[in-house]
């Protein structure tokens, strides 16, 4: 009996001086936080994306709240929204941004651009790309082995069964730029979403010259540079045989999409063209022309390893 | 007891098919694409322009720095064009391409067969006249020899060990090379112990290889600096830590190079390169490359041409087999494999390998058994298992502690692991990008 009684009185004395020392601790070394990074932090979407470029949403809202302006902050997964309701608790002028979302720029899909070779490595285009340009004769476009899926967040990033390409859900994309780190061959870009989300870009990233690209791939860029003397706006540069569209000064016109000649140019959301009946009949029996010709090349080239 | 390494290692199927063939000469290409990026460090830059009519042995690219090595033109005709060209490393590099016309040398090289055995040059001048003529590490790094061979301030070289070992499998280029120039390398090793100013010289040979060792043994006898070893066949003996350890039993420390224990190496492939180099005034425009597979007719030794697409060597050897399922460039654990009949054979090129479909596939995967038997073989004493995860959960920070920057990428870890993970290619990929982290920290 006793000695239970001595362990009792012992221990319960040891919690009391624990508990005093302890509250005396918690005083003088308190964290004063400021309230208002939980309170923004409530308001951003929670998804830990790092999009923003902090570690994190809670890293993003200790960053906002310790800016004097929101200028060079944003949460892309959040968007205006998000911003307007942050600057709101603040106190702050919020910085409105055009809405954006990520583009894959490549349109290599197997029956425009014929492999060459099989690929039984491990599933990474990060380890693909260290051992080589690719299993088509195009060095530069997608592998197609879904580094950008697995690096994709927010279930907005998918391959295509039938193309073998990454695509986009214009919905779920928050452009938060996880896919655009991810890519080895930096296909995916972020541009503007655009007017009813209408998109015009070069669908390739080839930087070879016009003949070895367009032998590699029916739609690459062959940078003939139509597109640049098409622009009224100056908003294509050629640069490397690639022609690229600024997405700040186009002004969706579509003029670069007819004269393509490889189709390379894509135009996103748009209506139906009202038919120019004679004139388009001709282009597309030019464009058919084009393509069994340059099919023929391809299959040529990939018959050539067996038969050596 | 043969030396041999304590650590780790494997012992893969010797395979060595095109054994005992002689060192064939390959005819004159067509043309030859010559890349301008055949070494580690800067590539070259050209010298000649389009239409220029070049000589064999004439300069066409001038070494981009230090780190880097002058490149040859290996056949006498006009530059076609100075364009990116597919090679071995499966992108589009800047390449000379030169259309044959002819045979002409450029009047200094020495093209007898006669033994030129002393050498009047001092250490410097050795070493100039390699950087010179383009000499770089023969065994597949293609590090430039000449600085390889300049001692940095603060060290001293005790040792010069040639690797002759050629742990790789089915490769016999380096043993033929022996049988046929024994003489021509053992001046080419006295050359070098001369450049870097020591006197002992250390050759080890694979016991596989007991005719090798047999005439070296008798050859060395009139060199007084020259000990031959044979060693037991283990892969990757032919490592320059490995071979080290094997030898003399010193071990390179993490991090550093064999010159921190008083060692060089160099290839023995090397030592006939810098032997006709300085003795021939030769540049390195030619090597021994051997073309060998399972299902291969005429499994050979070539002498070809750096340039040379690799369909003509594979023509000499018999033609492509009808079931061939990889070209590799390169022995069977180290080699990559090419997706084009069309890549030139560049200085690094130590053999092709055509493997038959059955053997070329990779293994199916399976998960992880924690048997640790990467771990067993790992040669520098790392956790192949560990850095594969690591890898792949990008944590590169992580991987510098592991120590990954030491991994040699020898592939004994993937090589034997039962559930066939490519444990190689995710190290690889952490190497790439710590090695990155690196560079943008200074």
């Amino acid at each position: 009996m006793e000695i239970v009684l001595y362990t009792l009185i012992s221990l319960s004395s040891l919690g009391i001086i624990l508990a005093v020392i302890l509250f005396f601790v918690a005083q003088q070394f308190k964290v004063v936080e400021d309230p208002r990074i939980d309170e923004v932090e409530a308001l951003l979407p929670g998804a830990n994306c790092g999009g923003c470029g902090y570690p994190g949403c809670r890293g993003f809202a200790d960053a906002c709240v310790k800016a004097d302006s929101l200028d060079g902050l944003f949460c892309p997964a959040g968007g205006n929204e998000t911003m307007n309701a942050v600057a709101k608790a603040l106190g702050m002028a919020a910085v409105e941004k055009e809405p954006q979302i990520a583009v894959v720029r490549c349109a290599g899909a197997p029956e425009q651009r014929a492999k060459t070779s099989i690929y039984d490595g491990p599933q990474s285009c990060a380890i693909a790309a260290a051992l080589y340009g690719g299993d088509t004769d195009c060095p530069y476009g997608c592998l197609g082995l879904g580094d950008c899926v697995e690096a994709c967040t927010f279930d907005a990033i998918y391959i295509d069964e039938n193309t073998g390409l990454p695509v986009v859900s214009e919905e779920k994309c928050t452009a938060c730029g996880a896919c655009v780190t991810a890519c080895p061959k930096d296909i995916i870009e972020l541009r503007n979403k655009g007017k009813k989300s209408r998109r015009i870009y070069v669908s390739c990233v080839n930087k070879d010259k016009g003949g070895p690209a367009k032998k590699a791939c029916n739609v690459a860029c062959i940078g003939c540079g139509k597109c640049v003397k098409e622009c009224p706006f100056d908003a294509i540069t050629l640069e490397n045989f690639l022609a690229y569209i600024d997405y700040e000064k186009c002004k969706l016109c579509r003029k670069c999409v007819e004269v393509c000649p490889t189709g390379a140019i894509i135009e996103l959301n748009f209506p139906p063209r009202k038919p120019k009946p004679e004139k388009k009949e001709e282009n597309a029996d030019n464009e058919k022309a084009e393509n069994n010709a340059a099919a023929d090349t391809v299959i040529e080239n990939t018959s050539e390893p067996k038969n050596e | 007891m043969l030396k041999t390494f304590p650590k780790g290692g494997v012992h893969p199927a010797e395979n060595k098919l095109s054994k005992g063939k002689k060192i064939e000469k390959l005819n004159m290409p067509e043309t030859v694409t010559i890349p301008i990026s055949q070494h580690i460090g800067a590539p070259a830059v050209p010298v000649v322009n389009k239409g220029d009519i070049v000589k064999i042995g004439q300069l066409i690219a001038k070494s981009g720095g230090f780190v880097s090595a002058n490149i040859h033109s290996s056949v006498s005709g006009k530059v076609l064009k100075i364009e990116p060209s597919m090679d071995a490393s499966g992108y589009k590099r800047m390449s000379i391409i030169i259309k044959v016309e002819g045979e002409e040398y450029e009047p200094d090289i020495d093209l007898s067969d006669t033994l030129v055995k002393e050498c009047s040059l001092n250490a410097d001048e050795i070493k100039k006249r390699i950087a010179d003529k383009g000499i770089v590490g023969l065994g597949g790094a293609t590090f430039p020899t000449h600085v390889k061979l300049s001692v940095p301030p603060g060290k001293t070289a005790e040792h010069l060990v040639i690797n002759a070992v050629e742990c790789e499998p089915y490769l016999t280029a380096d043993h033929q090379l022996m049988m046929e120039k024994p003489d021509e390398i053992l001046v080419g090793c006295s050359i070098m112990a001369k450049a870097i100013g020591v006197n002992k010289v250390l050759i080890g040979i694979e016991n596989n290889k007991p005719d090798a060792i047999k005439l070296f043994k008798e050859k060395a006898v009139s060199f007084n600096n020259i000990e031959i070893y044979a060693l037991k066949v283990k892969y990757p003996q032919g490592g320059e830590k490995q071979l080290i350890k094997a030898l003399i039993n010193r071990e390179v420390p993490s991090g550093g190079l064999p010159i921190d224990v008083g060692c060089v190496v160099q290839n023995v492939g090397t030592a006939f390169a810098v032997y006709e180099a300085v003795q021939k005034n030769k540049p390195l425009y030619e090597r021994v490359v051997t073309v060998t597979g399972k299902n291969v007719k005429n499994p050979v030794n070539l002498l070809a041409k750096v340039g040379t697409p690799i369909s003509e060597l594979i023509e000499l050897a018999g033609g492509l087999p009808e079931d061939t399922g990889k070209i590799v460039n390169g022995g069977p654990m180290m080699g990559k494999a090419v997706n084009n009949q069309q890549i030139p054979v560049t200085k690094g090129t130590s053999g092709i390998l055509l493997f038959p479909n059955k053997l070329a596939k990779r293994p199916e995967v399976y998960n992880c058994i924690r048997c640790s038997r990467c771990t067993h073989v790992c040669p520098m004493n790392l956790e192949p298992h560990l850095l594969k995860n690591l890898s792949n959960k990008a944590l590169w920070e992580e991987l510098e502690k592991e120590r990954v920057l030491d991994c040699i990428e020898c592939g004994s870890c993937s090589y034997t692991c039962p559930a066939g993970i490519p444990l190689l290619d995710y190290i690889r990929l952490g190497k790439a990008n710590l090695n990155r982290i690196i560079r943008s920290r200074k």
